[in-house]
């Protein structure tokens, strides 16, 4: 059966034809000479590291880039949207990561916008809502109507009104843009099933995603982006992971993370039965100088929850947290005074003040620092930044320069340079490594190695407490990992120990890792 | 246990402050309660409140318009200008009001939307310009109108006319309020108001003219503060290029008090007018009292930063 539909699908012509799409951003040639091509009624998975190109592709699809050359063929006819809202009506349909709808309005009104149902200006509200309820009773999602307010809504539920409207408006090519990563184990199930569905209706399906046993189980053909530029298309269900990944890194991933010999030094960060308001729920660690130890689980699972409080950012519920000679509370001044630094996931909300210049986001947590009484003489911060922006291979035009004008790994690295100047003894790690291309990955990489490695010119090594939702990072980095499911961390165990396929299993909460060794 | 119903109470609240700032009033000083009291309160807050209706729509679209006040001495000063100097019908002249404050707005709306300039900045040259322009035409001084029948839009109603039970100007903001209120409810561009106002990004992408939609937006703004500035002329007789200094913010506190955010999304004709209401009730309590005008200020102050914060904090509470 499978095998017939494949072969009526190659029989027939492709639903869409990118060819030659060349995309330049001054200097920096963001895509070059792509070709793709969707066939009707296919899930074909787009997959490559960050920067590779592919939102700038879908970009393009979607009418929000113009290319600089090459064409397009929707159902055979030239398409080429001058903007979002002409894709959308030649049927393009985007879902992206971060939700696009209007959380004050109705359910209805956000499926129906921008095509509402109406005579003479007055709005058809029960045709309205009717519409709405055919588009989302698809999915068949109980606690889904028409008439509730999008904000109250669960973001599994926000998502379908996305899908929903793209329904309404009778896309024919669908993009989701990484739908599962902030979506729980049976939200993601529920999705796959409405994947199929879609599929099955004969819409054509293009997936971004960087889980590769979700493409595998999903996608009917994959195609590999890197630097720009294609570097091959596969049949997904037969395609190893390992060489999808040798596609996308295109070097041998080892290389990738350096791991000198450490040895652990003595315990410098120790948290006892420490709860949340909510998450995460006893939790104990004990970190030592010299380690890096990696805190693995799925998004929501609590991990920079955890975090915050250490940082004092959040309330502590219960429980003990020792820091060196501290113990308590403390606020997140105190903490940064007893030698403990955060680097926050979210860098453009919260790790960084973008409309500040590099020399200010670095020297920020210790100004004090930079002259006599409230002070601050500029030139001194100048040299202080001067340092890390040689250190860690900064790209800018110099100190002044404004964090919003650097590439995001360029700002990752202004963001970490604060804990180095700062000089923390525990570095509070959460998802150092998003959004940034594997280059800028691997530098951090080996800043991390060193920092954790006792050498001649570090004496001191520091403790390391990272979270990454991106298994082979924390494998190829940490000493030590520890699961957290469900706002529970388990116990910390050797990385020699566990592999991609254990930490998985355990981190969407089939628990055995964790209760073997309880 | 039923979990609480605060989504009856998001709806409810403003007009739940409504009775219990009267009720303290009235608590104080039986006179509030009084008919000839109702029809003063419902007076003094025509000029704020008719404004309010404009602004409700700017702040729901994510906006904000500083130069309210200065359009409504303006527009008072057209209709008076023009009934003085050139021997205008009073019909007319009003006329004549309404399209200057539209004009003003609609100015703001273009030099929002052509030029992507930020509406406090742009609404805040304009409230000086237009203040200028104000006493440019008028000389500096005020322009005597004379007593027409727009006097009587908003004048204690004579004995014989009780049964109005409050003057032609406030039956004209109940009106306006309704049909405005009917607009964002019921028809297209109202519903869009509030889409441009919850996610700007998100109405464009489904094809809402985004730029249309903000310059009717204060076009309409416009025209109701150049509504606002005829019921001034016809309180006080005459168009006073400095009256109505800072009312602008008389008008936005309405629509705060009455659940609108200014973040954008949010906000009712209903919980305006009761805005606008609190505030007038406040004002004639104090004075009924014998209370100093500036405890009436302190008290104002006071309400509005209370309103908004019960406003943030009923928000908190239903969405977790």
């Amino acid at each position: 059966m499978a095998e017939t539909i494949k072969m009526m699908n190659e029989k027939r012509p492709s639903r869409l034809e990118m060819s030659g799409i060349t995309k330049k951003f001054g200097a920096t040639v963001a895509l070059d000479t792509i070709s793709f091509s969707v066939a009707p009624g296919t899930v074909h998975a787009l997959v490559g590291e960050n920067g590779a190109g592919k939102s700038t592709l879908m970009k393009i699809l979607s009418g929000a880039y113009q290319p600089d050359a090459g064409s397009m063929l929707l159902d055979g006819k030239p398409y080429r949207p001058r903007n979002p809202f002409e894709g959308r009506q030649k049927g393009i349909g985007m879902i992206y990561q971060e939700l696009s709808l209007a959380p004050h309005l109705s359910v209805a009104e956000n499926i129906m916008l921008g095509m509402e149902p109406c005579k003479n200006g007055i709005i058809n509200w029960s045709e309205m809502h009717d519409r709405a309820e055919k588009a989302i009773g698809l999915f068949g999602h109980e606690e889904l109507n028409s008439h509730q307010k999008v904000r109250d809504l669960s973001i599994g539920a926000k998502q379908l009104v996305e899908i929903g409207r793209t329904l309404a408006s009778g896309c024919k090519v669908l993009v989701f843009d990484e739908p599962t990563s902030s979506l729980s184990h049976k939200d993601i199930r529920k999705l796959f099933e409405i994947i199929q569905g879609l599929r099955d209706a004969d819409i054509s399906i293009i997936y971004i995603s960087h889980f590769l046993e979700e493409v595998a189980e999903i996608a009917d053909t994959v195609t590999v982006l890197r630097d720009g530029c294609t570097v091959g298309t596969k049949n997904a269900k037969k395609t190893k992971p390992n060489e999808l990944v040798e596609m996308m890194v295109g070097r041998d991933v080892n290389e990738l993370y350096p791991r000198s010999v450490r040895e652990r030094g003595e315990p410098i960060l120790i948290l006892n039965n420490l709860s949340g308001s909510q998450k995460p729920e006893d939790a104990s660690i004990t970190l030592c100088r010299g380690e890096v130890l990696g805190i693995c689980g799925l998004v929501g699972a609590g991990r920079t929850e955890l975090l915050r409080i250490i940082q004092g950012l959040d309330p502590v519920k219960s429980g003990h947290i020792k820091m060196a000679t501290y113990f308590g509370e403390a606020t997140p001044r105190q903490r940064w005074e007893q030698g403990v630094g955060m680097l926050s996931e979210d860098r453009k909300l919260e790790g960084l003040a973008l409309n500040l210049d590099i020399a200010d986001n670095i020297t920020l947590t210790g100004l004090g620092e930079f002259g006599p009484a409230f002070f601050i003489d500029p030139g001194k911060q100048h040299d202080a930044a001067q340092k890390w922006i040689e250190k860690l291979g900064i790209r800018c035009r110099n100190t002044r320069q404004s964090v919003s004008e650097l590439s995001g790994g360029n700002q990752q690295k202004v963001a970490f340079a604060r804990l180095l100047q700062h000089d923390v003894d525990v570095l509070l790690l959460d998802e150092p490594t998003r959004g940034i291309d594997v280059a800028a990955k691997a530098q951090l990489y080996h800043i991390i190695d060193k920092l954790a490695t006792k050498t001649k010119n570090n004496p001191g090594p520091k403790a390391i407490l990272m979270v990454s939702s991106y298994l082979p990072e924390l494998l190829g980095v940490c000493d030590r990992i520890s699961i957290m499911a469900r706002g529970k961390l388990g116990p910390a165990q050797p990385v020699s120990a566990v592999d991609e396929h254990k930490l998985m299993l355990a981190a969407t909460g089939h628990n055995d890792l964790n209760e073997a060794q309880n | 246990m039923k979990k609480f119903n605060w989504s009856l109470l998001n709806r409810f609240g403003p007009a739940l402050a409504l009775v219990l700032v009267y009720l303290f009033f009235a608590s104080l000083n039986a006179r509030i309660g009084s008919l000839a009291a109702i029809e003063t309160i419902v007076l003094q807050t025509v000029i704020v409140g008719i404004a309010a209706i404009g602004m409700t729509l700017v702040i729901i679209s994510g906006g904000i318009d500083l130069s309210a006040g200065s359009i409504i001495a303006f527009c008072s000063v057209v209709v008076a200008y023009c009934m003085d100097v050139f021997s205008m019908s009073p019909f007319w002249a009003a006329s004549m009001g309404l399209v200057a404050g539209a004009a003003w707005g609609m100015l703001n709306g273009v030099l929002i939307t052509r030029f992507g300039l930020v509406p406090f900045i742009v609404t805040l040259g304009g409230l000086l310009v237009i203040r200028g322009s104000a006493k440019g035409l008028a000389g500096s001084i005020p322009i005597n109108a004379g007593q027409t029948w727009l006097s009587d839009l908003l004048a204690i109603l004579p004995a014989d006319q009780k049964w109005q039970l409050i003057p032609p100007g406030g039956w004209l903001m109940v009106f306006l309020a309704l049909a405005i209120a009917g607009m964002l409810r019921y028809t297209k561009i109202g519903r869009h108001i509030f889409a441009v106002g919850s996610n700007e990004q998100t109405a464009r992408l489904c094809g809402v003219s985004v730029e249309r939609v903000k310059v009717i937006v204060y076009m309409i703004a416009g025209a109701f503060s150049g509504l606002s500035g005829i019921m001034l002329m016809s309180y006080q007789e005459q168009g006073d290029p400095t009256g109505a200094v800072g009312l602008e913010l008389d008008v936005i506190a309405a629509v705060v008090i009455g659940g609108g955010s200014l973040s954008g999304g949010e906000g009712s004709m209903l919980g305006t007018l009761i805005g606008a209401l609190i505030m007038t009730v406040i004002r004639t309590g104090c004075q009924l009292n014998g209370w100093p005008p500036w405890v009436t200020q302190i008290v104002t102050g006071a309400v509005i930063v209370i309103a908004v914060g019960v406003d943030r904090f009923r928000h908190r509470r239903s969405t977790t």
